[in-house]
């Protein structure tokens, strides 16, 4: 599951923490796909990338995946509508699909971030 | 016969070649559809929850894979593949085994709404990729959707998802797929979210009715765009082996038929008949009040071929096989040996044990088993009375047609409900049947008695006579009723009409022989009288020989005295012929 599966062309971007040896109850797993170069598709790399970067830091695993390349990967995952974000970790296993890009104020929502809203 | 098959088959293929169908394989559809889905084009199932829309999509995948070698995705929105397989395996199909030798896919779609929250414009991509793989990894000709709606629930912003569904159309249209999306129907319209705007090409609309409490599965195809079909709604059955369609309308009439005949085990029947009893694979109606004999007679009939080496299957839906063995004994009928052997088999079942479908199915089952060549069904109107007078029509032609078409020769009981026999919806099947008995209380005299005549019998010449049938220890015996003036005289009036002709007989005999006696007399009297006559005559006869016998002597002695006279008055005068008075008066002189 841990394995990162390389998604080449477009604007498909690999940002990934350190994976650190023990998994923390904190550590986020995501996983975004997404279907080609689209606009949307790059929106939400981005606005997902953002999120890593801001609210959670290095405790975050994300993988994004471009169903073209890999769909084999988007029946296992139940993929339906592209881009969905998944959040498989922390359980439980929640959906984020569209552009995605008020993800962060999601979150916070969700209180999956609490550093989000006090770092301005 | 040549010439027509040849066109026959020329119009096929020019329609083919119009619009090319693929066929489901589904019994019956492919009939009503003119050769079935239209090949390349997505065509749409609706119709309410638990009506077969899933089953019928499954099914056509099935067929497809398995019998026409078209490899076939099934995109699952609401069951699981595990659920599916058993599903279609409870019907005969296995969905494993296809899957493994990549024959089919079947792809579950799960959609949780309070896994999701949406966040920005989306596409169904997902969907897309997903198909497409899967139409890829085993080369499908035939995609199943079922049921899309599931997206409408489960996913936000309609419009998005409108636009998406028509995209998707399209692409299918585009990869050449056939496919069938399935539908949930909606209030006032064939579907709950109007999918029939992007499905253009066919629609097909299932229906469940339950009336009188008996649910009867109906198919309609409501459009076929370019193409004849079948505008009616067709009932359907669920069977063991899928899907079967009754397309009541389309069935061709063009059975083989015989021109062998079979005794019915009733010879005054068969006489009636011709000589020789009814046709091999004609269907034959026996229409009757209550206790008017109906079983009886098919009883007797179902024995008749049986005793001649033949299967005999026997419908029921009044009696047991037990409670008809052990009546039939009391008139000297013994099935049980029959039975034994193998060659009757009876198939009883309350008629509301399960609706039309359900029964048209297991008899079809049962006859396909025991591949009989005799079947009775006792009675059929109890069947027909679960659906409407046209449901039970459509259902009676189908197992005619069926029956027909496999030589099977067919007797149908049927029960009319007092009043005069000929009713409405006798009516309305007697003219699917080839001869019709009508079998009926005579009531008079303080006695019922049964009569039975022949009311039609397609193809052979018969008795229209009305006749009484006795039931007795051994059996049937029919007799002929006498006709008076007040109609038909069965029973005791029969017997005492009999007794009747019989002393008028008896009284003409005997005023034969009292005017014959008197004649004799009278000729005796003739005689006597002819004999005293001739007796009379013999003596005047007599009579007369003794007058001319006397006047000859007389005149010899008239002669001889006058000679001697002449001589004594010696007289030489010769004698002349008027001399006697002379000689009289010579006489007198001395």
């Amino acid at each position: 599951m841990k394995t990162v599966k390389d998604s080449n062309a477009v604007a498909v971007e690999r940002a990934r923490a350190k994976r650190p040896a023990v998994r923390s109850k904190d550590e986020f797993l995501l996983r975004l796909f997404v279907a080609g170069a689209t606009d949307r598709s790059r929106q939400a790399v981005l606005h997902v990338r953002d999120l890593c970067a801001t609210g959670l830091k290095d405790r975050v695993a994300l993988e994004v995946v471009d169903i073209y390349q890999q769909p084999a990967l988007a029946r296992s995952n139940q993929i339906v509508a592209t881009p969905t974000l998944v959040i498989e970790n922390p359980p439980p296993l929640r959906r984020f699909i569209g552009s995605l890009a008020n993800i962060a104020a999601l979150f916070a929502e969700l209180d999956l971030i609490k550093k989000g809203k006090s770092e301005p | 016969m040549k010439t027509n098959t040849k066109t026959t088959g020329r119009r096929h293929t020019a329609k083919a070649a119009r619009l090319p169908r693929c066929p489901t394989g589904i019994q019956g559809l492919d009939e009503i559809t003119g050769g079935g889905l239209p090949r390349g084009r997505p065509t749409l199932v609706c119709g309410g929850a638990g009506c077969g829309k899933t089953l019928l999509a499954a099914e056509f995948l099935v067929r497809g894979a398995a019998q026409f070698d078209e490899p076939g995705v099934l995109m699952a929105f609401e069951e699981t593949e595990k659920e599916l397989e058993a599903n279609v395996a409870s019907l005969g199909f296995d969905l494993e085994g296809l899957v493994r030798r990549k024959k089919m896919v079947v792809d579950h779609v799960h959609i949780e709404r309070s896994e999701s929250t949406q966040s920005g414009g989306y596409d169904l991509e997902g969907i897309f990729v997903r198909l497409g793989h899967s139409i890829d990894s085993i080369g499908a000709k035939r995609v199943v959707l079922d049921t899309l709606e599931v997206l409408f629930a489960n996913l936000p912003d309609e419009a998005v998802l409108r636009g998406e569904l028509r995209r998707l159309f399209r692409w299918l249209k585009a990869k050449g797929v056939t496919a069938v999306i399935t539908a949930e129907r909606g209030p006032g319209s064939l579907t709950r979210h109007g999918l029939e705007e992007y499905v253009s090409d066919c629609v097909i609309v299932l229906d469940h009715r339950v009336s009188d409490q008996v649910a009867t599965r109906h198919l309609r195809v409501v459009k076929y765009r370019g193409a004849m079909h079948g505008t009616n709604e067709f009932p359907f059955l669920i069977g063991a082996d899928g899907i079967s369609v009754l397309p009541i309308t389309s069935l061709s009439l063009n059975h083989q038929v015989s021109r062998e005949r079979i005794a019915t085990g009733i010879p005054r029947l068969d006489k009636m008949l011709g000589g020789r009893g009814f046709f091999r694979g004609s269907s034959i109606l026996l229409t009757g009040t209550a206790g008017t004999g109906k079983t009886i007679i098919s009883c007797n009939f179902g024995h008749a071929a049986a005793r001649r080496g033949e299967r005999v299957l026997y419908f029921s839906f009044e009696e047991s096989p037990n409670q008809i063995i052990r009546n039939m004994h009391s008139i000297g009928l013994r099935l049980e040996p029959m039975v034994k052997r193998g060659l009757l088999r009876f198939h009883s079942a309350r008629p509301s044990l399960y609706g039309l479908e359900m029964h048209l199915a297991t008899m079809f089952k049962e006859i396909a088993e025991f591949r009989p060549q005799v079947v009775i069904v006792d009675p059929i109107t109890s069947l027909m009375d679960l659906g409407t007078v046209s449901e039970g029509k459509g259902m009676v032609t189908r197992l005619i047609d069926y029956l027909k078409a496999t030589q099977v020769t067919t007797l149908f009981t049927s029960l009319t409900q007092g009043g005069h026999p000929l009713q409405q919806s006798e009516g309305g099947m007697s003219s699917l049947m080839d001869s019709w008995l009508l079998l009926e209380d005579f009531e008079g005299n303080g006695e019922r008695n049964r009569v039975f005549y022949v009311l039609k019998a397609r193809g052979m010449g018969h008795s229209n006579q009305i006749r009484e049938f006795l039931i007795s220890d051994h059996g049937i015996d029919i007799v002929d009723a006498y006709i008076g003036a007040s109609g038909v005289l069965t029973g005791s009036a029969r017997a005492a009409q009999g007794a009747l002709e019989k002393a008028a007989a008896l009284a003409g005999q005997q005023e034969a022989a009292q005017l014959k006696r008197e004649v004799e007399r009278k000729r005796g009297a003739l005689e006597r009288q002819i004999s005293g006559l001739r007796s009379d005559y013999e003596s005047e006869a007599l009579e007369l020989r003794r007058i001319a016998e006397q006047v000859g002597t007389r005149t010899l002695l008239l002669s001889t005295e006058r000679a001697e006279s002449g001589r004594l008055r010696q007289a030489d005068i010769k004698l002349g012929s008027g001399m006697p008075i002379k000689s009289k008066a010579g006489r007198r002189l001395p």
